[in-house]
């Protein structure tokens, strides 16, 4: 599976993106983000406060029991700030 | 059409380019988006846009086909810039055509609301006291939903 992160996630976790193997108890976005919680602590801080991640799956914004396999693409980000 | 650069832009040539041609339009609305140097107190001396690739596209697209499904237009235009800005630098650029003013005038507001909640960019400040990203506004929600009640 492809992690992007962006903006302040980016910052904390400490890469823009990378390859992972995902594992077998991985099913869906809540227990990805579970995991990824428990790999460093910048992880566990930018996942900390859920109200202010987004995430989005093979670029379409998606929910916490969205379904999620290797071959996907998760981006983690906040709240999205552009135009004026 | 929508555009992603880091290059800034002409907004009379963009819109004379985009109407050329089509007689039927009998409006243009825009809209320009500049870089302030004050933010919530602080003064910026600059901002740096990041996007998601790939994801920004699509969703300035879906965001355009949006806005043509709900009102008559003849042609529409989206720019956004990312990378280092300063104060008085364009950022963004909306325009809708439509034969009647109205349709044009509630696009170009509906595609700005909508773009600032859907659209993958996100601002780092440079301020005094170092860099900082900004934080997304509740006043942006409520506008875009907004117009999620009138669908």
């Amino acid at each position: 599976m492809k992690l992007v992160y962006f903006a302040w996630v980016r910052s904390k976790v400490g890469i823009a993106e990378e390859d992972i193997t995902l594992p077998d108890t991985i099913g869906d976005m809540k227990t990805l983000l579970e995991w990824l919680r428990g790999r460093s602590d910048g992880f566990a801080d930018a996942l900390s406060d859920m109200t202010s991640i987004r995430f989005a799956v093979n670029q379409e914004i998606a929910e916490l029991d969205q379904p999620i396999s290797d071959q996907d693409e998760v981006a983690l980000f906040p709240p999205m700030t552009g135009g004026q | 059409m929508i555009r992603v650069q880091a290059q800034d832009f002409d907004v009379g040539a963009e819109i004379d380019a985009l109407v050329a041609g089509n007689t039927q339009i009998g409006g243009v609305a825009s809209f320009v988006g500049y870089v302030r140097d004050l933010n919530d107190g602080n003064t910026v001396s600059a901002i740096t846009l990041e996007h998601y690739p790939g994801m920004t596209e699509r969703k300035l697209e879906e965001i355009e086909q949006e806005a043509r499904r709900r009102w008559p237009l003849d042609a529409t235009l989206i720019i956004h810039r990312y990378g280092r800005l300063e104060p008085g630098d364009r950022i963004v650029l909306v325009v809708a055509a439509s034969a009647h003013r109205q349709s044009a005038f509630d696009a170009a507001m509906f595609l700005m609301d909508w773009l600032k909640t859907q659209a993958p960019f996100w601002k780092l400040e440079a301020t005094g006291d170092g860099d900082h990203w900004v934080d997304a506004r509740e006043s942006d929600g409520l506008a875009a939903e907004k117009w999620s009640k009138e669908e």
